[in-house]
């Protein structure tokens, strides 16, 4: 029994093509037709891969015929990526590992994966052979976030920003949050941090059309401009990005109002450009300020931590490639192990 | 025979130590179980050691200095044993292992295990004063880590350079209720440790009676100033390590001077 995979993803193909080679839920049934005894399609926005098992060799070009939602001709030339037997469990286990995906070491890739499978199982697209060499890939997945730093800290303003909050706070849904300025960045950071659970939301700007309209869509309230710096002395969490050519916020403000608080952390989110709140004011007891240039050098730090830990995570991956292709060598009529079970309905397709 | 067992303790606390240094230096650290069940048979063999003794003596084990230190260690990792899991501090026993392997090699290497040339006479009164006094101090030496945690915590986020262990420490708040709590635990126990003295039934020295007060005092004030809002937690954090440090130099003074009195 052949396995392959052959598709097509971010590294070399635009969204247009990844969209005209999405698949559709024929895909599984064109597939069969077409020679595949087994056939999982893994579709998501940066990636449409065909993982396969069959008796003979199906030419990439009628793989990439399934996958085409209707029979209009394409333009593309899509330079479809084909790997074969070890190579194809190696691509699998560093695509579930997040090592393939556009942020390396991001872990959605692995949820989806997990959907992809599952499908496949019900639908008894997927055999024995996908469920040996999907099992092996949630296995190595799983092993390489254990072992290695690989998914370590956020890679983006908003949810370094989040994080920061978590390490000050812990549980955030307690926290109150008030937000300067109706920007674009703090939007993103405001529903990071609902996503969170923070449920105290209150926007301050100074056109208060824009402020409430923002306070609308976060469910929040809007505060009026003028009261904002009073709120400094309730919330816990800080987030400005206005245009002002002159920080709001200074160490003389925000001292007096500390007093009151002085066993409540305060955590200030500047991302305005000029900056908000003036440096000097994170020198204060219990004040964490983080200004844009802050929040990036921290999100660019996790991901040469990532990538530093690539290496690491791909000896993990050489390991069980390994051993999944002496157990494919093998062939599978060797009692399994009992981790390698299927968890849904065993449809035996093909040998 | 029963030092053998204390080496072996100790040997377990330096393992969980050493596999802490080992993952540091890889850039990876997790806070695993390893830690918790090196500490947890650390604790065992601790607890043997501490029996075994008191069967020897017919009394609590804290009649010299050296079993003193012993049974604070003990009583460090005890309270690291109740309250790490408890309160999801995993990794407290890279922190808690370092100062039960200063306690315990000071303990072995210094000369300090000297029995007593008389039986001490077994007094109930006074074997709960002392030893309820050094569960105490465990709590207190716990408040004095979780201090050291929130501290180094504290100084990563405010000068925004994140380490490895950043992502593996608890957050600030959880530190700072898990030092409160510690706090109270710790002067609880040492209240009634100090209670227990005065029915003991025997003058104790004047001096170890003041070291005491001084102690609960300290540790007093620690509370009320971080409920009248005297102290940020940043100062709580520190004051409970300066007040361990004194609390142990005390406790090494009131012992030593208890000896010197002692036939």
């Amino acid at each position: 029994m052949n396995l392959s995979c052959v598709g097509l993803s971010h590294h070399n193909a635009d969204v247009e093509a990844r969209e005209y080679f999405a698949g559709h839920v024929e895909s599984d049934r064109a597939l069969r037709n077409c020679g595949c005894n087994e056939a999982l399609v893994l579709s998501t926005c940066n990636r449409v891969e065909v993982y396969a098992a069959s008796e003979k060799r199906v030419s990439t070009d009628e793989i990439a015929r399934c996958l085409v939602r209707d029979d209009t001709p394409h333009r593309f030339a899509p330079p479809f990526y084909r790997y074969e037997g070890e190579k194809c469990a190696q691509h699998l286990f560093r695509v579930t590992s997040g090592l393939d995906s556009m942020v390396v070491g991001e872990t959605e890739i692995l949820g989806q994966t997990k959907k992809a499978y599952e499908a496949a199982r019900a639908t008894g697209a997927a055999g024995r052979y996908l469920h040996r060499l999907f099992q092996r890939a949630f296995r190595v997945a799983k092993q390489v976030r254990t072992h290695t730093e690989i998914t370590r800290g956020a890679v983006s303003v908003g949810s370094v920003a989040v994080d920061l909050a978590h390490k000050i706070f812990g549980d955030l849904q307690n926290c109150k949050v008030l937000v300067l300025g109706a920007g674009e960045t703090s939007e993103r950071t405001i529903r990071a941090l609902v996503s969170r659970g923070v449920a105290d939301l209150r926007v301050s700007n100074r056109s208060p059309e824009r402020g409430e309209a923002l306070a609308l869509a976060v469910n929040g309230r809007a505060i009026a401009f003028e009261q904002w710096l009073e709120q400094c002395g309730e919330i816990d969490i800080l987030i400005t990005s206005t245009s002002s050519e002159v920080p709001l916020l200074s160490q003389k403000k925000l001292a007096p109002m500390l007093r009151e608080r002085i066993d409540r952390p305060l955590f200030i989110i500047d991302i305005a450009v000029p900056r908000d709140v003036a440096p000097d004011v994170n020198a204060l007891d219990g004040v964490y300020l983080y200004d844009i240039d802050s929040l990036q050098s921290i999100a660019e730090q996790s991901l040469a931590t990532r990538r530093a830990q690539v290496a690491a995570a791909e000896q993990i991956i050489s390991q069980h490639v390994a051993e999944f292709d002496a157990m494919m060598t093998r062939g599978l009529n060797c009692p399994a192990q009992s981790s390698e079970h299927p968890t849904v309905g065993i449809v035996e397709q093909g040998s | 025979m029963d030092r053998y067992l204390l080496i072996v303790s100790t040997v377990c606390f330096l393992v969980a130590i050493a596999h802490t240094a080992l993952q540091m230096r890889g850039g990876i650290f997790r806070p695993m179980r390893f830690n918790f069940f090196a500490v947890g048979l650390g604790f065992i063999f601790q607890t043997a050691f501490l029996s075994i003794r008191g069967h020897a003596l017919g009394r609590c084990p804290i009649t010299n200095l050296f079993e003193v230190i012993v049974f604070v260690a003990w009583s460090i990792a005890l309270f690291y044993m109740v309250v790490g899991p408890g309160y999801r501090l995993s990794l407290m026993g890279a922190f808690t292992a370092p100062l039960v392997v200063l306690l315990q090699l000071f303990a072995l290497l210094a000369p300090i295990d000297k029995p007593h040339r008389v039986r001490l006479p077994a007094n109930s009164w006074l074997e709960f004063h002392a030893s309820i006094s050094l569960v105490a101090y465990g709590a207190f030496a716990l408040a004095c880590i979780a201090g050291a945690m929130y501290l180094v915590q504290e100084r990563q986020l405010k000068t925004h350079h994140l380490h490895s262990i950043f992502y593996h420490l608890p957050p600030l708040t959880d530190l700072f209720a898990a030092i409160t709590r510690l706090l109270w635990w710790g002067f609880g126990l040492y209240t009634l440790g100090l209670i227990s003295g005065f029915f003991v039934g025997e003058p104790l020295p004047w001096i170890q009676i003041m070291c005491a007060i001084g102690v609960w005092f300290l540790y007093g004030l620690i509370l009320q100033g971080r409920y009248l809002h005297w102290f940020a937690p940043k100062r709580v954090a520190a004051l409970c390590i300066i007040g361990f440090s004194a609390a142990l130099s005390l406790l090494w003074g009131i012992t030593f001077t208890a000896q010197t009195h002692t036939p």
